[in-house]
This record gives C-alpha cells, structure tokens and sequence, in this order.
C-alpha cells in the first residue's frame, strides 16, 4: 500500500479491574483504517468491539480499565501514550467519534446549536465564527430551519435528527477519522438508510476515514469496505466485506452470517384455521394539549380504523416504524386500553364488554412477552416465583403441589436448566431472560402470545434461537403469535402473515410471501429497500446527494 | 407559565385551607387564655367579660365562622398580649426570618455545592473522603447543641461575636452559621452523589470526544444538569428553616417568627398562631413556587409541562 494506514491499532489489551476480578475485555486486537474508505467492527454483545475504538480516544475510564498492552498509530503518534493535553488537541480535532442514543449523547440543559458550536470553541475557533459555522453545519447534515432551531434543545428532535446533530458535531472541525459506534442502532430502518448515507456522503466529501461498529450484518454488508469480525475480546476475521461474506473464513463468522434471518422459505398461512381474535375498525385517539392555553386541543389517532383477524396455530407480524401505532395496538389487544371505537372479540365475545370472571378467563388465554426481560421481570423474585407467580393468581390452573414440577418442565422446555430455578433474573444473559419470560408466558397455556418487540434486543445468534424456540412451541401446542417488530428480515422468516403498519393505520396486509415479494403500497417499498440486506452483492448505487 | 401558577395556587389552597382548620382547633386545645391574662383569683362576671370581649364566649362553631369570615379580608384579629393586629405583628418578625433563611441557604449552597462537585472530581480521593466525612457530621449535628456550644465557644470564650441581638453584621454571623450548617452538610451529600452519576452521563463522554476541558466538563456539562437534586433538597431546607427557626431564634434573641409563635403558643394568643402559620404557609407556597421557576431555567425538559 503507497500511503500508510490512517489509523493502526496493534495487539491492544484491555483489562477491567471489577471487585477483585480481572476481565479481558480485548486481547491482541490488530486493526487499521485508511482514508476514505469504511471499516467495520463487527460483533455481538459483549465482544469487545467497542472497547478498541474508546483506547483509541482516551475514553476508557482507569480505573477500573486498564490498557496493559498494545499501540494506537495515528499519523506517527502513539495515542494510547499521550498526556491530556495532547488528548484534548486529538479528540474532536483529528478523531471525531459519535455514539449510540443520540438522546442520552446529547447534553440535555444546552441548546443543540450552542453544542455544535463548542465543538470548534474548545478548539480555538471565535465564539461567533462557530455560531455561523454551527448553522451551516446543521443545514449540510440535514436539519431543516437550522438557522431558527440553534436554540432548541435535544430532546424537541427526532431520533433520526438528534443523531445529525451528533454528526453535524463530530465532523465540525474536520476531522481525519470518525468512530461511529452503533450509530442506528436505536433507528428506525429509514431514519437508518439515511443517516449511513449522509455519512459515506460527509466520508466521501472530506476523505476522513471512518470506523462503523455494529452487530448489523445488513449494516457491513450495505455500507462498509472493509470488515473486521470480533468475538469474546479478539478479533477472528478480517477482510474485504465482499470476500468475507462470500467466503468467511472463521467458523464463528460462518455461524454469524447462517444465523442472519430473511433466508427461510415462506411460510403459508392457513386459510381454514378456526378464527381466535377479529379486530373490527380500532380507533384511538389522544387529545394533546396545545402549548399555549388558547390552542385547541389537537387530536392524535393512535390508531385509525384497525381490522384484521387472528387464526389458531398462525403468526402474524406487526411490523412498522414508530409511531405507527403498533404499540398502542398491543395494548387494546391485551385489554390494558380502551379503543375510541371498533371492536376486539376474541372467540366471538367482545372483549370489551366481558364480565369480570370473562376478563380473567381472557387473561389466562392471551398472554405477552415484552421487549426486554431486564425491565419486565421483577428483579427481587427468584425465576420460579416469577413463573409460578401466574398460578397463585390463577390457582384452578394448577393445584399447588404440582408447581415445582411445572417450573422446572416450563425450564427445559425454553431450554434452561431446571436447577436455576432459584436464581434471580440478573445472574442470567440477555437471551436467557427472555427465555424465563417466554417460560412465564407459557405457563397458563395460552392461546395466544403477543410478542411487543420480543427479540430486538437480542443479538442475532439469539436471536435466532429464540425463535426457533418460538417455532418449538408453536408447532408443539398450536399457539398463534402476534409477533410485533421493527426488523423485516425476522418477521420475513417468522410470521405467516403480515401487517405493515403506518401512522395508525394498516397500509397493507397479506400472506408474508406476498407482502415481501409483491408490495402493493408505496410505503411497504419503502420500508423493504431501507431494510440493509446482509448481501454486499446487492448493495444498491446510491446517486450522490440521494436521500430516502 | 400563569396557567401553571394558577393550577399550583389552587392546589395549595386546599391545603391551606385544610391547615388553617386544624391550626384554629389545636390552639383552642391549649386551653383558655382567660386562665393566663386574668389573675388567678379573678371573679367569674371578669371572666365572663374577658370572653365577651375577644369572642370566646359564643359556640366554637360560630367562633369558627367568624374566623372564616374575617380570612377573606386577611383579617386574623387583634393579638391578645399586645393589642395590635395579629398580621402586623406576623409581617414585622417575617423580615427578620425570611433574612436567616436566605444567607443560611445561599450559604450552604454555595459552599456545598462547590465542595460537593470538587469531591465528585475525584471520588475516594483524599478531598472526598475529609469532605464526605465532614457534611455526615454536619447533616448529623442538632441545632440547638450547635448554637450553644457556638454560643459559649465563640461568644462567651473567645469573644469573638456577640451572644444576641440583631443590629450588626457581627451578630448575624453565629446565628447564621448554626442554622447553614445541616443544609450545608446534606447538600454536599446531595451534590456529590448526583456530580458522580452525571459525571458518568453519555454526554460527558460526548464532550470528552470533543475535547472539552476537565474543568469545563464539571462546572458546564454536568454541574447543571446535577443542580436538580440539589435545588430539590435545598428547596426543602428552606422550607425547613421558615418554619424552624424557633431553637436558633429564641437562643440569639432574634425577634423572628419563630420565636413570635413560641412566645404566642405559650401565652394562648391564638389570632397571632393563627396569622403566623398562615403566613408561613403563603411563604413556603411562594418558596416552592421560585424552585418550580428555578428548574424551569435550568432544564428545558421540564418547560413544556
């Protein structure tokens, strides 16, 4: 190679120091980026893929993090040697980095503009000369009135627009590299299309390199040169993302790539299954009140003339961004909301005008698994009161003497082993929580699970095999799945049918081979193609200045 | 903004309104005050003409309308002891507490809010463990054996200060230094553990890939968004200090509320307890009223409610 590498790290260690136990974060990781060209890190949770990228901007607190061995090259310098002040000329200045949640990213007591600008005041640029400079900024990365919104604060932008201004902050003084660290990860799939095209955009008009982190497949495999795969603290793979996918190397990036979803066959749903739930032109609306006393109250439709229905033994996928309503939906469907109109009925009697006991024969019936299982297991029970809990509400469902028996059988099932009943939720890994919550769901024997965002925060290796025990479940005790979700490619493989939902409202729905093969609307498209595919050879030409 | 004043005032007139009905019971609890303005030999037909005169002979519940119906016009009757009305009498010590309570505070916080944050620097260094050490005790001390001890240290030892009175500077400084030191040493408590969770905030790690300087991180990024806590428990102390300055007033001899409503509670001189709890409620409204507008200033997020 004619120029050398813009940034080489070498056989970095990291070591975090934790009530006496010592943790190898990374060891003996090797990387470089050039300019203008992309890497990615790629890795699951706790892979250490982060932790290389943070050495190399000083970020890593010590204690408890200790650097025990390895370089950072940039531009000849050391920068794991360097004192603060040297730190603070090479932070924001040379390296720019942005980071997952712009919300919590952004300092929430100062407004965004003068945020920006401190970026190239800190750096020595005139307090007025960085106001201009913090407009301009904001309008190139995209924020509409940039002028007039220097004096607004984080958290009146969208998601889409706080992680702009991040960016808009990071690249103010142009810096050679920047570290992007999950930067879509909390995204919807067309806020995320657009927010790693501007960046290859900034890339490309400045030449700075940039480091992409992720857990996304679809994300290397759209946007990045060249990949570098980690696994428990060491990297196993390096390579052109073209080679990579076509031929890995490792067989851990192999079980990566296999786990990736969107492959399987379509399923067919079953047309002459017994109908379970008819949901019959769902409205809801919320009255928000104007800011000032004299503007009427606006009227937000949550949901606008929902209906569908619900067959015994079929899963059917909710998919849309937010706001669309989908979770609202989830809520009237388990009865914890009261439409503004439009009826559930489930086995033909409308849920919301059942007696008392019909509520609670309802409840056993149709049970729920939530998106993280950190929040929504009660951190002070033991797992088995946390799956037994069901039956002292519920005692004809199971006589008491039994209970043990059906906890630890309800663990196997999920695929946990049945002597950590007594253990509490945080001794378990993210997919394992899931697993108790699935555990829990299943042991009233419902007809129906209804899965709000259920394996989005999973990696996708777990994610894999929770729905496999999903599909385990499925198949053994003819359950139906409302099976809620952002990511395209799970709900591709999982759902029999699908529901595209958009500002309330079902823009279309069908059989899942139909919706993704065929979309009849215009917003379904638009979803599919913002959806990164884990395929470099399908990486759409994007025409410069494109947005979605 | 002045519909959200609005909702609060009607909120706490509830609860005023609630207070000034027990207040007006509980004081008669105490007894008649005939029994202490009259010699203790007094004829009956003088003490029949005693409650005649102030209205103590007609039924409680009448008594009790007549009060509420003298409240509208902010009318709490004459004081027994002193002939004058109760409100002025309230509005004259009022100054003179509403004083203490502002240095004491803005003291402490200050003072506090500084050492908290410096503490937070470096947590379990040398400064944070004297400092954490020192605001346990201070939070821990009781007022009124701070203000002797004060008393016979500082006034009667060493001479430095005077033992009461409030026509000087001088004499302000032991009275205030009692009453700030427990505010002062739970603010430093406050400060320090909230500077320590900001100061582990995604934001601060956003400035710090900035480039922003140590110092500016602390006394920019953080300080102001760890300020919330801190004005909550201040806020509070103040409130504290409104109603609780009796010990430290009585002992300095300061003619505040306080020790107004120890001296009326004791001489049964019911419309002064009654003017002073009312007017110490109207302050602490107003207190909690300037915190509301403080938080607004300092965090945007809590506008729009």
């Amino acid at each position: 190679m004619a120029e050398p590498a813009l940034l080489t790290v070498e056989n970095l260690s990291v070591e975090f120091h934790a009530r006496g136990k010592i943790v190898q974060a990374v060891r003996n990781v090797s990387w470089q980026v050039n300019r203008g060209e992309t890497l990615a890190i790629l890795g699951e949770s706790g892979s250490g893929k982060s932790v290389s990228s943070s050495a190399v901007m000083g970020l890593i607190d010590s204690p408890p993090g200790h650097i025990t061995a390895g370089r950072a090259l940039f531009q000849g310098q050391d920068l794991l040697t360097l004192t603060k002040d040297e730190r603070r000329e090479i932070n924001g200045r040379r390296i720019a980095m942005i980071f997952q949640d712009p919300l919590a990213h952004l300092n929430p007591v100062y407004p965004v503009g003068w945020q920006v600008a401190e970026a190239m005041r800190v750096h020595g640029v005139p307090p007025s000369e960085a106001r201009a400079r913090a407009v301009a900024l904001l309008e190139r990365v995209g924020i509409p009135h940039a002028a007039a919104r220097m004096n607004a604060y984080p958290h009146e932008f969208s998601g889409g627009q706080r992680q702009r201004i991040m960016i808009a902050m990071a690249v103010a003084m142009k810096p050679d590299l920047l570290i992007a660290d999950e930067p879509t990860t909390a995204l919807d799939v067309t806020v995320q299309a657009q927010i790693l095209t501007l960046l290859s955009e900034l890339r490309d008009e400045t030449g700075m390199g940039l480091v992409l982190i992720t857990h996304d497949l679809g994300v290397v495999a759209q946007h990045a040169d060249r990949m570098v795969v980690m696994k428990d603290g060491e990297v196993v793979e390096t390579g052109r993302v073209a080679d990579v996918f076509r031929a890995p190397a490792h067989d851990y990036t192999r079980r990566l790539l296999g786990a990736a979803p969107g492959k399987l066959p379509f399923r067919v749903p079953d047309e002459a299954a017994e109908l379970l739930l008819e949901v019959q032109g769902l409205v809801k609306s919320f009255h928000l009140r104007g800011r000032f006393l004299r503007e009427a109250a606006r009227e937000v439709r949550a949901l606008d003339g929902v209906s569908f229905a619900l067959r015994k033994g079929e899963t059917l996928g909710i998919v849309g961004e937010s706001g669309s309503g989908k979770t609202t939906l989830a809520r009237v469907l388990l009865r914890l909301m009261e439409p503004s109109s439009g009826s559930v009925r489930y086995r033909g009697q409308d849920v919301f005008a059942m007696s008392k006991e019909q509520v609670f024969a309802f409840r056993r019936r149709v049970q729920v698994v939530f998106q993280d299982p950190t929040a929504s297991l009660n951190p002070r029970m033991t797992v088995e009161e946390i799956i037994g809990e069901h039956w002292a509400i519920h005692p004809e469902a199971l006589p008491a003497e039994g209970r043990r028996a059906a906890v630890e059988k309800l663990l196997v099932q999920v695929g946990l082993d049945p002597a950590h009943a007594r253990r509490h939720p945080h001794q378990f890994s993210g997919g394992q929580r899931q697993r108790i919550a699935i555990a829990r769901a299943l042991s009233l024997k419902p007809e129906v699970i209804l899965c709000d965002e259920a394996v989005s925060a999973l990696d996708v290796s777990v994610q894999a095999q929770v729905i496999e025990l999903l599909k385990d479940i499925q198949k053994q005790y003819g359950l139906s799945f409302i099976f809620i979700a952002h990511d395209l490619p799970v709900v591709r493989d999982f759902a029999d049918r699908v529901l595209v939902m958009h500002r309330g409202q079902i823009v279309e729905q069908g059989p899942t081979g139909a919706v993704f093969t065929a979309p009849q609307a215009d917003y379904t498209r638009t979803l599919l193609a913002a959806s990164p595919k884990a395929d470099p050879t399908h990486r759409p030409q994007r025409r410069a200045g494109e947005r979605l | 903004m002045t519909g959200f004043l609005g909702k609060r005032m009607l909120w706490s007139a509830g609860s005023l309104i609630g207070l000034v009905i027990l207040v007006f019971f509980m004081a008669r609890l105490t007894g008649s005050p005939a029994d202490l303005y009259l010699p203790i030999d007094a004829p009956n037909e003088m003490r029949e003409e005693f409650a005649r005169l102030h209205g103590f002979d007609l039924p409680l519940w009448q008594q009790f309308a007549n009060f509420l119906r003298d409240l509208l016009v902010f009318d709490f009757g004459d004081s027994l002891r002193q002939g004058r009305p109760a409100v002025d009498l309230v509005l004259e010590a009022l100054p003179t507490t509403l004083l203490l309570a502002f240095w004491s505070i803005g003291i402490a916080l200050m003072v506090a809010v500084i050492t908290g944050a410096l503490a937070a620097w470096r947590p379990n260094g040398i400064f944070d463990r004297i400092a954490t050490l020192l605001s346990l005790i201070g939070a821990s001390l009781p007022n009124f054996w701070v203000a002797i001890v004060g008393v016979l240290v500082f006034a009667v030892q060493l001479r430095w200060v005077p033992t009461s009175g409030t026509g000087t500077v001088v004499q302000w400084v032991l009275p205030v230094a009692v009453l700030a030191i427990r505010p002062c040493g739970l603010i430093v408590q406050v400060a320090r553990s909230t500077m320590i969770s900001v100061l582990s905030a995604p934001y601060v790690k956003t400035a710090e890939a900035k480039g922003v300087p140590r110092r500016a991180i602390i006394f920019v990024h953080a300080l102001r968004n760890a300020m919330l806590p801190v004005i909550t428990v201040a806020g509070d102390q103040a409130a504290g200090i409104i109603n609780g300055a009796v010990i430290v007033e009585t002992i300095f001899g300061f003619p505040g509320v306080g020790r107004l409503m120890i001296d009326s509670i004791s001489y049964r001189d019911f419309a002064v307890i009654q003017a002073g709890v009312m007017i110490t409620a109207i302050a602490i409204f107003l207190l909690n009223v300037l915190i509301d507008i403080a938080y607004a200033l300092l965090d945007p997020r809590t506008r729009a409610a």
